[in-house]
């Protein structure tokens, strides 16, 4: 029974007629470390989605660029990779690299080797998702863009990491963030190879504990406290970082 | 093709900054450029016009392979075209290009936009560059501009803009590529005049374009081209005033009155 409220009669003076209620209700969430698993969330959805902006850009470039092989691996990649399920992606990581192939990404305690692999599947994962909407941005920079690009004497590579590029960017925040919301609810798949990240936690809470309905809502507010702001920031972003035509 | 062009060719070559010979371009059935000889000389200004579809602004592109040539030979300074590579990215630094549609960096300020091209191909210092560009923005009369960016210049300004750009790089020859027909009446003839103050200044320079009246005045030399041929090449008066073929003839006697 709620061992805290015989601690704090003083308190319980002074609050609300119904604070008893309240604390009996959240009294299941004692011994279960909420904020240190969605620290994990976040710290998931940081990591995946810096890698996988940098190589979903690396990826667009490949396919827009003038090399036929790398046009080709690049559409390959993203043909087959988006069209996987990211439990197998991550599953993979774990039994295929870890497992059969001994790639432990530097790390030596469990933890440390299966938060990096989620890391490596998301990264893998969410590229192919960044290649596309970076690519559709490629297509709304004007042609003249690039060709005056490369009437001044700019190589391919200067044309597309200083003209169009920088102009693409600005045109997929919106499609960006779109991968950034589905990224970070994509991170509770990597409780499917033990990382401790909330979706662990949650799952672990119902088999402990029989507030069902309860334990469903406080994950849910908590994505919805994630991913809420960042869509409104990056849609202030956007509004703000548009080319002006 | 004509006594023009026969007389050009036997000046001593190293005049010739500009040479294409027997040059074919196909857009799939399409035979757009059809053995096309043309040579340019150093500080000459030459005005290629004819009717719509006639190849003009596609020769221009060839010239800094914007656009490939199916067969013939186009040589700059001397240096025939290279493929796409570090040399044509050299060749295209030493060739101005003025487009239709300005094509001003969107995302840069018209500043940035002029010192781009010297810093990052000229590897000029970022001080000595912003110097440079606001002498030529200056000089290009929109120098009160140079931190707002191209959306928010005119037509006109943006255009001026960009043959300041193009400058920057202090190319051999400038190409214009109908530099007024995206522009507004009033504001074609501030572009026309800059123009025609690089003439005087001796820029080699080809210019397609339908303002006979920039040919009449600036140019050194008439291309007409019809149907992907140079129908007729002549000093501008004796184009204007008497053209030899029937094609030149009818096109004159559409554009001319009224």
């Amino acid at each position: 029974m709620p061992a805290g409220c015989a601690a704090l009669p003083e308190r319980r003076a002074r609050g609300p007629p119904h604070a008893e209620a309240r604390e009996i209700v959240f009294d299941f969430l004692q011994g279960y470390d909420l904020l240190g698993a969605f620290w994990v969330t976040v710290q998931l959805t940081l990591l995946s989605a810096a890698g996988s902006l940098v190589w979903g850009t690396v990826l667009a470039a490949m396919r827009v660029g003038p090399v036929p092989l790398m046009r080709g691996f690049a559409n390959a990649y993203v043909n087959i990779v988006r069209n996987i399920p990211l439990t197998v992606v991550i599953l993979f990581t774990s039994l295929g690299l870890f497992q059969t192939l001994s790639i432990n990404l530097g790390g030596q305690r469990f933890e440390t080797i299966n938060f990096r692999l989620a890391v490596l599947g998301l990264v893998a994962y969410t590229a192919a998702f960044v290649c596309e909407a970076i690519r559709s941005g490629i297509n709304t920079v004007p042609v003249g863009q690039a060709e005056a690009a490369r009437a001044l004497g700019l190589n391919f590579t200067q044309a597309l990491t200083l003209v169009v590029l920088p102009q693409a960017f600005r045109s997929v925040v919106g499609p960006l963030t779109n991968v950034l919301i589905a990224l970070t609810k994509n991170t509770t798949v990597a409780a499917a190879i033990g990382v401790a990240e909330a979706a662990l936690l949650m799952k672990e809470m119902i088999e402990n504990e029989a507030q069902l309905l309860l334990i469903s809502a406080i994950f849910a507010f908590g994505f919805v406290c994630l991913t809420l702001p960042t869509g409104l920031i990056l849609g202030w972003v956007g509004k703000k970082a548009a080319v002006k035509r | 093709m004509t006594e023009v062009s026969m007389a050009k060719e036997d000046v001593a070559s190293t005049a010739d900054l500009v040479v294409l010979k027997s040059v074919n371009k196909h857009f799939g059935a399409l035979h757009v450029l059809q053995d096309i000889d043309l040579t340019i000389t150093r500080g000459e200004v030459v005005v290629v016009i004819g009717p719509s579809g006639s190849g003009k602004s596609t020769l221009c592109r060839t010239i800094n392979r914007l656009e490939t040539i199916d067969s013939g030979t186009i040589s700059i300074d001397g240096k025939p075209l290279p493929q796409e590579g570090k040399e044509l990215a050299r060749l295209r630094a030493d060739v101005g290009m003025v487009f239709q549609s300005f094509n001003l960096f969107a995302h840069k300020t018209v500043l940035e936009n002029v010192t781009l091209g010297q810093v990052k191909v000229r590897r000029a210092d970022k001080k000595k560059a912003e110097e440079r560009a606001r002498e030529l923005l200056d000089r290009v009369g929109v120098g009160a501009q140079a931190d707002k960016y191209p959306a928010q210049l005119s037509g006109g300004q943006q255009q001026r803009v960009a043959i300041a750009r193009a400058l920057a790089m202090d190319p051999k020859v400038m190409l214009f590529d109908e530099p007024t027909s995206a522009l507004d009446p009033e504001m074609i003839n501030e572009v026309l005049e800059v123009m025609q103050q690089l003439a005087r200044d001796g820029m080699t320079m080809i210019v397609v374009t339908h303002e006979m009246g920039f040919a009449r005045s600036a140019a050194n030399r008439v291309v007409f081209m019809a149907d992907g041929r140079i129908v007729e090449e002549a000093a501008p008066d004796q184009f204007f005033s008497n053209p030899r073929s029937d094609r030149a003839r009818d096109f004159l006697s559409k554009i001319l009155h009224h």
